[in-house]
């Protein structure tokens, strides 16, 4: 089983490739809105690094987001457009589960918060289970201040990951028993994507690349608007 | 359950020398059609596939840019798969990608183009960056390849209202462009003011049949002023009329609209051609579906004794397959596109200075 994944949800862009061996090669970049010119190259360049064919890959990971839409959608079609042209099938993760999968080691409540511009958050809570992480609550778009509210009931020490936690860092400082992830942390990685992949090709849950949604958790302006005024 | 291994592993044929590329996917998403085609050689469409998403659209009454992006990425697969299907061919037969890179809606040209480049990479055939009005221009030529040189082209759409000379593949002279509104968006804004719904080509000139052309005296913007065009001073002159005469037949004010807009088109299209000695004229665009507007044109170039095309309406508005034909003519021009390429919404028409 070769899994590669591909990453863009956030200003971040990765490609890793991987399996049961775990992750064989992965590339980052953080050029911002780039991603559309750095995916076909990284994945080149990966498969490269592990000394693997891409016609061996068995199977494309791919984050779903929530995350910034442009950026994502090019993750997702290029991802979709080399399952289809290698004949295999894929597995969508969530962008959020990505930052939560990387601090499973704690036992923290670990927030997963991705900046959704127009000073909200993409944010879900998570906990520690036997060999991963469980999502406890839905993922939800708000404000910095909804999710501080939200967790200012919260008795209990919490670790929060993401871009969304560090940009808007201050709102979550008066909170008690709170810590903010590293910088290191703060965007979705590849690797992670490909680990928490595998786990999921092990239960055989693969979709057709014409099955996968993007997760957007808004609607487009046109439809809130449209609502609106016919509402 | 899906198997983890695929049960047909795609063949891979010897990369042929550019030289030898014949079979070209093409790909369109720079506004609001998913498209996808396969074309061999430079005119012989062996499959296009569109999927509209005029229905998504249409309560917005215009084309919304984050709606059209969600929609491209769903949609494209499944089209994809159906061109190469359509196409008799298998994904092994493909010898080249090509993808519209621009001008057109930036999030909508990047699912394309992203999907174009990562097929180029599996596949390992080189990947081909189209300009989306060379598209255009060059459609006309994939229904009838024998079209003599050169050309004038009259490429009207909902973002583009260009006059060009077409003197050879690649070489455009350009003759005339609007200065504001395109001539599909002023049907649009017109149609929308007017409550006749969206999109606006198709009602008004469904509406038109039925109006008296002449009931109205608009406008006719710079008519006898160079090539440029300009619909904006239209649109309001009729927005006028309709609020100092609510009651007034719509179909009247739609076909004096209809009138006005295909008078100043036809009258500068053939004035280029004489003035510029071409051997005919040529529609290209969605408004080309306009049915006055090729009535009118084929009327002027038998008056003129220059050849008239209209290229079917299926030909005229985007499609995939006048990208994957310009992607071939390209490829052999000027050799693949790099994989670190991405889209440019402004993306200008390569013009002879
Ligand atoms: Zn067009």
């Amino acid at each position: 089983m070769l899994i590669l994944g591909i990453e863009s949800a956030t200003q971040q862009v990765g490609c890793a490739l991987g399996g049961h061996e775990g992750v064989l090669a992965s590339a980052h970049s953080a050029r911002g809105r780039r991603h559309a010119e750095a995916i076909a190259p990284q994945v080149q360049f990966v498969a490269q690094q592990a000394r693997v064919e891409l016609q061996d890959v068995s199977c494309v990971a791919v984050d779903l987001g929530p995350g910034l839409y442009t950026g994502l959608r090019v993750g997702i079609s290029s991802a979709m457009a080399i399952a289809y042209a290698l004949g295999v099938p894929m597995i969508g993760v969530s962008s959020l589960d990505l930052l939560a999968f990387a601090v499973r080691h704690t036992n923290r409540l670990i927030v997963a918060a991705i900046d959704a511009r127009r000073s909200e958050l993409f944010y879900a809570c998570y906990r520690q289970v036997p060999g991963g992480i469980q999502r406890i609550t839905k993922a939800q778009v708000g404000t910095p201040h909804d999710l501080a509210t939200e967790l200012s009931a919260a008795n209990e020490e919490k670790l929060l990951v993401g871009d969304g936690a560090r940009r808007y860092c201050e709102d979550f400082d008066r909170l008690q028993k709170t810590e903010i992830a590293e910088q290191g942390l703060a965007h979705p990685s590849a690797s992670s994507l490909v680990q928490l992949a595998h786990a999921r090709a092990l239960r055989e849950e693969f979709v057709k690349p014409w099955e996968l949604k993007p997760i957007y958790l808004r609607m487009p302006d046109a439809d809130i608007n449209w609502n609106t005024h016919n509402s | 359950m899906i198997d983890q291994k695929p049960p047909n592993k795609i063949v891979h044929h010897a990369t042929p020398g550019i030289a030898e590329v014949q079979f070209v996917l093409g790909i369109e998403t720079s506004c609001d059609e998913t498209a996808a085609a396969v074309v061999s050689g430079s005119n012989n469409v062996l499959s296009s596939v569109i999927s509209s998403q005029v229905d998504l659209h249409a309560r917005y009454g215009g084309v919304v840019p984050e709606v059209a992006s969600r929609a491209h990425v769903e949609m494209l697969t499944p089209v994809i798969a159906q061109a190469v299907v359509e196409a008799g061919l298998n994904d092994g037969d493909i010898q080249a990608v090509a993808a519209t890179a621009g001008p057109g809606l930036i999030g909508a040209l990047l699912v394309g183009v992203s999907a174009a480049k990562s097929l180029a990479l599996i596949w390992d055939v080189p990947f081909v960056a189209v300009n989306h009005l060379e598209a255009h221009l060059y459609s006309s030529f994939l229904e009838e390849p024998d079209l003599e040189l050169p050309m004038v082209i009259l490429l009207v759409s909902g973002g583009h209202t260009l006059l060009v000379l077409m003197e050879a593949f690649g070489k455009y002279r350009l003759i005339g462009q609007t200065l504001d509104d395109a001539a599909g968006e002023a049907f649009d804004k017109v149609a929308r003011f007017m409550d006749l719904g969206y999109p606006g080509g198709p009602v008004i000139d469904h509406l038109a049949i039925t109006g008296n052309p002449v009931a109205v005296a608009f406008p006719r913007p710079m008519h006898d002023d160079g090539y440029d065009f300009s619909f904006s001073g239209l649109k309001t002159a009729v927005i006028n009329h309709m609020r100092k005469n609510p009651n007034s037949d719509v179909a009247d004010v739609a076909a004096s609209f209809q009138e006005a807009v295909v008078d100043v088109l036809i009258h500068k299209a053939r004035k280029a051609a004489q003035q510029f000695g071409a051997k005919g004229l040529c529609l290209s665009g969605g408004v080309a579906a306009n049915s006055l507007l090729r009535e009118r044109l084929l009327n002027v170039c038998n008056e003129d004794s220059i050849r008239g095309f209209l290229p079917s309406r299926s030909m005229c508005t985007d499609n995939a397959a006048m990208v994957a034909a310009v992607g071939w003519h390209r490829l052999h021009l000027d050799g693949p596109s790099p994989l670190d390429s991405g889209a440019d919404p402004n993306l200008a028409l390569p013009l002879l200075t």
